[in-house]
Order: C-alpha cells, then structure tokens, then sequence
C-alpha cells in the first residue's frame, strides 16, 4: 500500500508554516522604524532631535556648567557649494536656547537644491541635543552665485551627563540635484 | 503500534516502480533521493567553481605586487567566492544531504511536499547562472564583497547589481521553499513511534536550522529589495542624502547573517553526533542537552548581529550588550564539544574516513571557535575587526567546520546510497592530504591577520609575503584534494566493494538497521517499526 | 595506512610546521601576534587579547587531551570495550557553569576596556578625518591645517613590477599626519563617499568613517615615531591602496610642523595669483593626475569601460571648460567622480584641467588658469 497520499500535510500546519517567512518579510522592514527608534534611545549615530520653541523651558539654566560645542560643515559630491560655519566653536550652558549660524555659498550659474543632514558626537550627547529652527529641517535652494547665512536656534538638555564637556555638531549638505 | 498508516484515500499507484530514464527522470523527479542526488551535485560545482575563485585570489595573493589581476576583478573574486559558497555549496550541500536522510532517517516514504521540493531545486542552477554571468557584464560583477554593505552596493556599484539582487532572491525563495519542506516532513512524516525526542540529531538540527531558514531569509530578501528600490525608485534606507543610513544595511544584513552562520553550522552538528558514537560503538553522550544547546544556539543568534560591527560608531550599552550575548553563545557551543569528547571517553574506537574527517572537525571547529571567542571581546575586536585574524576564524569554522561535516557526511552515508564502499585507502589520502594543506592555507592567516593585514587587499606590504606564500601553497594543494575528491566521488558511484545493509559495525538508525545498501527507489512505503 | 603510525605522522608534521614558524621569528622584526602599540589603550587591548589567548590555550589542552586520551587509549584495536555510559547531569552541569565563569572573568575586564576606549572626552587636539576613494583627508580643527594624504609614488611605481626591497610598499604616503606626544587626541571620522575605516594598530584605533555622519575616537601617543596603518573596511577598487601614516613628536616639532604647514598654505595659495604658461600647467598636471585620477580614469585616460569613463574624447574633457571645472571641483553626485575643490589647491586644479585638456589623447587648445579655478570655487 502507498502511503504517498496518506502522510499529507494538514493545511492550517502548512498555511502557518508559510505564513512565518511572509511575516519575516515584512519585519525586515519593521526593523527600519524600529532602528529609528533604538537611535532615539541610544543616540546612535548622532540623529538630533527636533523641539517645538514653545515647549521650551528656559527657567533652569544650569550656569554651573559649561559645554564647548564645535560646528562642523561638509558637502557632499556634485553640490558646487561652500560650506562653513560662522563660528567654529560656542561655549554654552545646558538649559539656554543658543543661535549660531552657517554661511554656505553657490558656485553654479543655476539654480541648486541641497539637503543638510545632521551627526552628533558623542552619541550619547545626541539625544540632548535639541533644535527649534535648523536649516536642516527642510531642503535649501541657492539661486545663482548665492550667498546665505543660515540659523540654527539650539538647546542641550540640562539632564545630559556629567561627564560630557564638548559636543561635536557637524552637518554633511548632499546634492538633490541628480545626474 | 501499526505497521501501516495508510489512512485516508489510498490510490493503487506506481509505488514500485524505479526511476524514469534519460535526462527528463532529473528534470521532473519529485523523488527525495534524486533531488538530493541533484542538490549535492550543484553543491559540488558550486564548491568547485567558488574553489577555482579562491584560487584566483590566493595566487594573486602569491607574493606582493600586482601580477595576475586588476584589483577591481580580484574585488570580485572574492564577493562571488564567498557568495558561492555560502549560498551555492554549503546550503545546498546541507539540503542535498536533508533529502536524503531525513525521510530515511525518521521512517518517511518522501519529504512531505514532493513538488514544491522539485522547484526548490530546478530554481538554484538559474540563480547562479545569472549570478556568474555579471562576471562578464560590461562594469564587471558585483565587487562589494559578500556582505554588499552601503552605500558601495548601491549607489557606487556596477550596473550588473541588479542581476546580483533577482539572484539573491531566487537563492532565498529556494532556501525558504526547502526549509517549509523540512519543517512538514519532519512535523508530520515521523513513522508511529519516531517521538520528537528519538529522532536522530541531525534531524533535530535540521529543524532548527528549516526554522532559522524561514525566519531569515526573507529578512535578506527584504535588504535586497530595499537596495533595488534605493538604486532605481528613489527611496533611500540607505543613503543619507534622503534621511536614511548606511549603518542600518549593516543591522539589517546580520541581522540575517548571524543566523545564516549558525544554518551552516547547526546540521554539521548533527552529523558529527552521528557519526562519533558508530565509530566509538558507545551512544551519544547527552542527548537531550545536544537538543537543547542547539535550540539556544539558534535562540542566541537572533541576538547577537551586531558584533559584526564594532566599529560602526555604536553606543557603549550596545557594545556591551552584544558583547556579553555573544560570549554566551560559547557556552552551548562549548557543551556540545565536551559531550563528543565524552562520547569518545571509553569507547571502542576505529578509525575509518568518516571518524578522521569527524575528529578533524572536532578539532578545527574548536579552534574557529576559541577565535570567535577573541573575536567576540569587543574592544580587542577594536584590532581584529576586517583583518587576516577574521578570514582566518570563519574559514577554520566553515571550510573546516561545515565543509568537513559535509565530507564525513558523504563518507558515512554513501555506501548506504549507492551500496558501494568507497576506497578506504584513498578516502583517508584525501582526509591527510585536505587537513595538512587546509592548515597550511588558514593557519598562517591568523598570524598575518594579528600583525596587522586587513581583508580583501589584491596586494600588501613586504612583511607579510612569507605567510601569504605558505598560505597560497596550502591553498593549490587544498584545491586540488578537491579535485581527487571527484575522482573518489565518481568511483564510488560506478563500483567498489558491495556495502552491507548496516554498513558499519556501530552504526545505528533505521537507515542503517531497516533499509537494505542501496534503498530501493521508494522506501518506507510500509512504515518501519520504531523501538 | 594503519592509524598506528599517526601520532608519528603528527609529530613530523608538527616539528615541521614549528621549525618554519621558527625560521621566521627568527627573522627579527617578524610579527607573529598583536602589537603592544604605543597608547594606553592598545597596551590594554594587547593585555586582553593574550588574557584570552590563553584561556583558550588552557581549554584547548583540556579537551583535546582528553580526546587525545581516548583516541591513543580507547581504541578498538587496543582491545577496548565500549562502555555505555550516556549521560551525567553532575557533569553536563559542572561544563555549563564552569565556561559560564570563565566568560564573567572575561567580560570584567573587557567592559572596562571598552569604556575607557570610548571616552573620547577633554581632548587636547581635535583632527577630522575624512575617508575619500582612495585617501584620507586630514583637518586639524583648531589649528586650520588641512591636507590631503595619499600613497606614496614609490609604491605606485613598482606596484605592477616586483616590488621587493622597497621597504614600506603599499604602506608609505605623500604626506603624513604628525602628532604630538602625550597629548590626548580625538579624531572625529566621516566620509564622502562609502564607508571607509581607519586603522593604526599600533595606536588600536580602528573606526569606521561613514558618509552624512561621524564617529570618534581617541589616542594618547606615548612613544614617538612612525606608526603606519590602513583602510580596515572594503571601499572599492583601491582599498588596499590607502595608507594612512602617523609621525608622532615631540611638542616643540609638532609645532613647528604645524607652522611649516601653515606657511606652505600661505604660500600655495599666494601662487594662485600668478599666470602660469601651458607648459608648465600641462607638466604640473601630469603629476597631479598621475596621483589623483589616473587609479579611475587610467594611466592613459583610457579609463575602464562600464566603471569609469575614458579621458581621452571625453564629452565633458573636450567641451566647454565650465563644465569641466564643475565636475572637477564639485564631482558628479552618486558617482565615484569624487569632489576635489577640498583636496586640491586652485594651482594643481588649474594644471590638471589643463592637463586633460590638451594631453591623454586631448588637444582642446586652451587652459585655464588658478584664478579662474578661485573665482569658481
């Protein structure tokens, strides 16, 4: 006697059998929004927060310490912009909203598009590290020859640690212009 | 307890009768013996042909200069070697070798989805056909290595990525068709009495492995896909210009990878549990623990992805975390070496080409693993990380580790296959002649590797030219043992000393105690009586 | 061949292999293991690594004693009889608990390590390092010192040939990063283009440098001298080919070094005013694409089909020079064509465009000159 069609797999077993891989497809790109979080969480890779203005509390500054903060600036390849900070260093205090700026200048005849992407080191300072305007929260467009001093309003959180004395912000501007 | 379990309606069929003829027999067979037959052929080109790579890579790396080829073609010797080899002759070697034993070994006539099992096959010789043939694409092939991080794998990478990513896919919907293969033969084909608990090791290992499969291929298939999207449909994981990440592709990958390593390793586990206790005629030593380390193994891997990069710039807690979950997985690894030192401990042992190519294992895996060890200490890993050190390690655990497993497996299962003995004398000429020159080849590395040469360089700096020779001449010769391994293979195949059906003095299991040396072509069609 | 003469066979393979490894330690400056390095830090990575080393050494004689044990005593041929002992939970108990020490014994002091190698705090001196294929690009943060350092000449010359004798091949640069000693020192890491890692093992940093964001890390030289290290993460065709070399000194030559720097920046880009004749930008220009283009674009400008594209002929080298200067200055965005107005002074600019234009194959006919390389930037 056969017993071929005797041993057949029930449907329900089969039909979670294969649902595992269609879910673990789908978690492959669950991970992205996960990722972002454990960066919140961990800081990892510098990612800077965004705050309202309004949601700012300046009543508590702790003049007690002061953090030195270095202003780095990139381009990217194909932006034909120069980039650089108005001032390369700021002492500040944790608590105090701070305003600094960047100066970046086009080169081209045409009109171009950039998009700054911020980093913070070390990564644990990140998270402390709050913005209420940054040049960084919308894509730049430089007319011709161009030249444009560009804000960012800032506040480190008084709760960052102890033994953090200086934070690193840099900013990489990429080209949106393609080809 | 029934001898029959032919429940259900039965249909008087074509029970007997052996295999069709000619060319279309392997095209069409649903049969669980062809197409492990077929599986390991492939594995063994593939194993050839990623072999014939190294070999391009190991005499450029001869003596420094650049003498035989351009940096960007040996880039891409070593991304399509360590892709062949991963996912064309390890992985299909171990499904090869899961459809054969699987149904012999727990009492099953077939694997439980026969058809599915054909395609599962038929789609991997287009998978890497498309895969070699970027080779000669204008741009050349992929040359991002085989882990293809971002952003060299997207936006720097040759036109012929896009073949590299359907190939991927078809690769990862083979595995995952095999795996849901393994899983219901395994779950539902048991013959009465094959409880969970008796079922041999490799079988256990093998469902853990299936299961891995299907939780993590999709995962690379899910990378592949968002690099296809990020190069031509403007999205951008992966690139920051668009807010996304390089460093996530590399949590992605391992995040499949560092299972992946433990589906490599997890099935030579169990062959090695098979193969100790016939030769040293004494049961395996505990059992139940070798099930439950292996399950933890494959628990622990899910957690562990990131000592891949220690230097990516993570958070100290995240070092910290992987580092202690990796130094852990050690401790499973660890008991399943001492229970096959405990099942030698007052045995009764022999010594034939199955045991020597075991033993060899035994102790080279060790040895891969003390470096998985050094390597899993994250701030000394500040050293080691993209090194010789590494090559070293993850060969010693997959060519001596994996590779071996599979060669004993061939060793010890083929007079059941084909009830030809293979040449005693030449087995063990291949097992000397593999084990000196495989020493030869990566042993040198872990010294060039700590004195400071990174990986994937066609050329280096004077001081490391004596081990990279010795290296590159352990290497021909590995090479071309492989090479003799053919000519053993297909004289095995054509003729030699008639096996008996138990093959060897201590060997147990109903493939050696029910079925004759070679099993007819449909076996278990009666379910055998398990004690 | 009888398993009997194995432990023979062993031994004569062995001797062998100790006797090679001998004749090599015996050449003096051979490197068998880690180095100590120079820093704090790489003396305790060295420290751990042999802690580790030996752990497993001492677990090694262990297990495969035992097995040797069994193989030379338990064997049939000997007349052993098999016992049938398969299980012991005391023992299976006593190797899950004993590894489990040993690892808290490891991860103790490891933990430390790894704190201290992250703490990148009250540095003394701060350097960006920026991965470009294939060099590094160094700033000096406070002092505005900025260069670009790529493999040296030498190893370009005989890379091709042989090689030999050629004391420091593939690891020698053009220009070298000179820091001062027992100073804290934190480099900050990004890239322009993939990922990149730089690598001195006697410093034991190794960090990857990625492109949009960066990393840091941090060394104290304690020794002065020449340190030499690499790229530790595949970035493409030339991986292999971008050393990165460390002159540590003593403070007073450091700053000289920084002053010399300064004044040669001074004086680079006072040349920027002066009108070259094409002769000497077309000589100035081979040099310059002989370092910076030619691993892409070929030797001859013959470039390599379906990667990079050809010199000779080229739409963009042989058309109107804006368009040149664009691409040359700000590179072509999702391509290897890298952006050179931060590696490049406007004089070198000047030449090599020149260069392209009216060699490799090219005869344009006209040049440009380094204020029109400024004015562009």
């Amino acid at each position: 006697m056969s017993r071929e069609q005797a041993n057949t797999v029930p449907r329900s077993q089969l039909a979670k059998i294969i649902l595992v891989p269609i879910l673990m497809f789908g978690f492959g790109f669950a991970l992205i929004p996960l990722y972002d979080v454990f960066c919140d969480i961990t800081g990892q890779n510098g990612k800077t927060g965004r705050i309202e203005a309004s949601a700012i509390d300046e009543s508590g500054v702790d003049t007690s310490r002061t953090i030195e903060v270095r202003f780095l600036a990139q381009t990217n390849t194909g932006l034909p912009w120069s980039f650089e900070p108005v001032v390369k260093t700021m002492q500040v205090h944790p608590g105090q909203v701070y305003e600094a700026h960047y100066r970046v200048r086009s080169s081209s005849k045409d009109k171009t598009h950039g998009q700054a992407v911020p980093s913070v080191s070390p990564g644990l300072a990140a998270q402390h590290f709050n913005k209420t305007e940054c040049f960084c929260f919308t894509r730049q467009e430089l007319n011709a020859f161009e030249t444009r001093d560009m804000p960012l309003r800032f506040i480190v959180g008084k709760d960052i640690a102890e033994e953090i004395k200086e934070i690193t912000l840099s900013y990489t501007f990429f080209s949106l212009d393609q080809g | 307890m029934s001898t029959e379990i032919t429940h259900g309606d039965v249909h008087e069929e074509h029970h007997d009768h052996g295999p069709d003829k000619g060319l279309m027999r392997w095209v069409t067979t649903t049969n669980h013996k062809d197409i492990g037959t077929l599986y390991l052929w492939l594995a063994f080109i593939m194993l050839l042909v990623g072999g014939a790579m190294a070999m391009v890579i190991r005499l450029e790396l001869f003596q420094p200069g650049l003498q035989w080829v351009e940096p960007q073609f040996f880039n891409q010797m070593t991304t399509l070697h360590g892709l062949i080899m991963v996912f064309g002759a390890i992985m299909p070697a171990f499904v090869g070798l899961a459809n054969w034993l699987v149904p012999i070994m727990i009492g099953a006539p077939d694997m439980a989805l026969p058809r599915m099992n054909n395609w599962s096959f038929w789609i991997l010789p287009f998978a890497f056909t498309m895969l070699a043939s970027t080779l000669f694409m204008e741009g050349g092939g992929p040359a991002f290595g085989w882990t293809f991080y971002a952003p060299l794998s997207t936006t720097f990478a040759p036109d012929s990525t896009d073949f590299f990513i359907f190939a991927v896919h078809l690769m990862g919907i083979s595995s995952v068709m095999g795996a849901i293969n393994v899983i219901a033969t395994i779950l539902n084909m048991r013959a009465p009495g094959m409880t969970l608990m008796k079922m041999p090791l490799f079988v256990w290992t093998w469902l853990i492995t299936a299961y891995l499969l299907i939780a993590v291929m999709p995962v690379l298939a899910g990378v592949v896909t968002m690099m296809l999207t990020d190069r031509h449909f403007g999205t951008s994981f992966f690139d920051a210009a668009g807010g996304g990440d390089p460093v996530l592709f590399q949590h992605v990958f391992w995040f499949f990878g560092h299972p992946e390593v433990y589906i490599m390793i997890l099935p030579a586990f169990g062959i090695i549990s098979a193969i100790v206790p016939t030769f040293a005629r004494k049961p395996l030593f505990g059992y139940s623990s070798m099930v439950y380390a292996s399950a933890s193994i494959a628990l622990l891997s899910f957690m562990v992805w990131a000592h891949h990069m220690y230097t990516v710039g993570m958070p100290v807690a995240g070092e910290l975390y992987f580092m202690y979950a990796t130094i852990l997985i050690s401790v499973p690894t660890g008991v399943k070496v001492f229970n096959w030192v405990a099942t030698m401990w007052r045995g009764s042992m022999t010594f034939e080409t199955p045991m020597l190519w075991a033993l060899g294992f035994i102790i080279m895996f060790t040895i891969g693993g003390f470096s998985g060890l050094m390597l899993g200490v994250a701030p000394v890993d500040t050293q080691y990380h993209d090194t010789y050190f590494v090559v070293a390690h993850f060969h010693y655990v997959l060519v001596t580790g994996a590779l071996f497993s599979i060669i004993a497996a061939f060793y010890y299962w083929v007079p059941k296959w084909t009830g030809h003995m293979y040449d005693e004398r030449l087995g063990k000429i291949h097992f000397w002649w593999s084990t000196i020159s495989v020493n030869l080849l990566f042993f040198p590395q872990h010294f060039v590797g700590l004195a400071g040469m990174p990986r994937r360089i066609p050329d280096y700096s004077l001081q490391f030219a004596e081990f990279n020779a010795i290296s590159s001449i352990g290497g021909f010769a590995f090479g071309l043992a492989q090479v003799f391994f053919l000519y053993i293979v297909i004289k095995t195949i054509r003729g030699g000393v008639k096996a008996t059906d138990k093959v060897w003095e201590g060997a147990t299991g109903l493939e050696f105690e029910q079925l004759p040396s070679p099993p007819p072509y449909h076996s278990f069609t009666v379910a055998p009586q398990v004690k | 061949m009888t398993f009997d003469k194995l432990p023979g066979r062993w031994l004569a393979s062995l001797s062998g292999l100790i006797s090679v490894l001998v004749a090599f330690s015996a050449q003096a400056e051979y490197e068998l293991n880690m180095t100590q390095g120079v820093t704090p830090i790489s003396q305790e990575i060295y420290n751990l690594h042999m802690i580790v080393f030996w752990i497993c050494v001492v677990i090694g004689i262990g297990v495969f004693g035992a097995m040797g044990w069994s193989i030379l005593y338990h064997r049939k041929s000997k007349g052993a009889q098999a016992a049938n002992f398969h299980e012991s939970t005391t023992i299976e108990i006593v190797w899950t608990v004993v590894p489990l020490l040993i690892l808290i014994a490891i991860a103790i002091p490891a933990t430390a390590t790894l704190l201290n190698l992250e703490n990148t705090d009250n540095a003394d001196i701060e350097i960006q390092v920026t991965g470009i294929q294939w060099k590094w690009k160094y700033t000096y943060l406070d002092e505005g010192v900025t260069f670009v350092s790529s493999l040296a000449q030498e190893s370009r010359d005989v890379m091709n040939s042989d090689p030999t004798g050629h004391e420091n091949y593939l690891l020698d640069v053009d220009k070298p990063i000179v820091l001062p000693i027992n100073k804290k020192i934190r480099f900050l890491f990004n890239s322009d283009d993939v990922i990149h890692a730089w690598w001195v093992p006697e410093l034991a940093v190794k960090q990857d440098a990625l492109p949009g964001f960066i990393n840091d890390s941090w060394a104290i030289i304690e020794e002065p001298g020449v340190y030499r290290g690499q790229c530790a993460e595949l970035c493409g065709k030339d991986h292999g080919f971008m050393p990165i070399v460390v002159h540590a000194v003593g403070e007073d030559e450091y700053a000289q070094w920084i002053a010399e720097k300064k004044a040669e920046a001074a004086e680079v880009a006072a040349m920027a005013a002066q009108e070259f004749s094409m002769q000497d930008l077309i000589a100035q220009g081979e040099t310059v694409y002989q370092a910076n283009c030619a691993a892409c674009h070929g030797p001859t400008g013959a470039g390599i089909p379906g990667a990079f594209p050809a010199m000779t002929g080229s739409a963009i080298v042989t058309g109107p020079i804006d368009a040149h200067i664009d691409i040359v200055l700000n590179g072509k965005a999702g391509t290897a064509m890298a952006a050179y107005k931060g590696q490049l002074s406007d004089v070198d600019l000047a030449a090599v465009i020149t260069f392209e234009r009216n060699s490799l194959g090219n005869s344009v006919g006209d040049l440009v000159q380094p204020s029109a390389i400024k004015n562009a930037r």
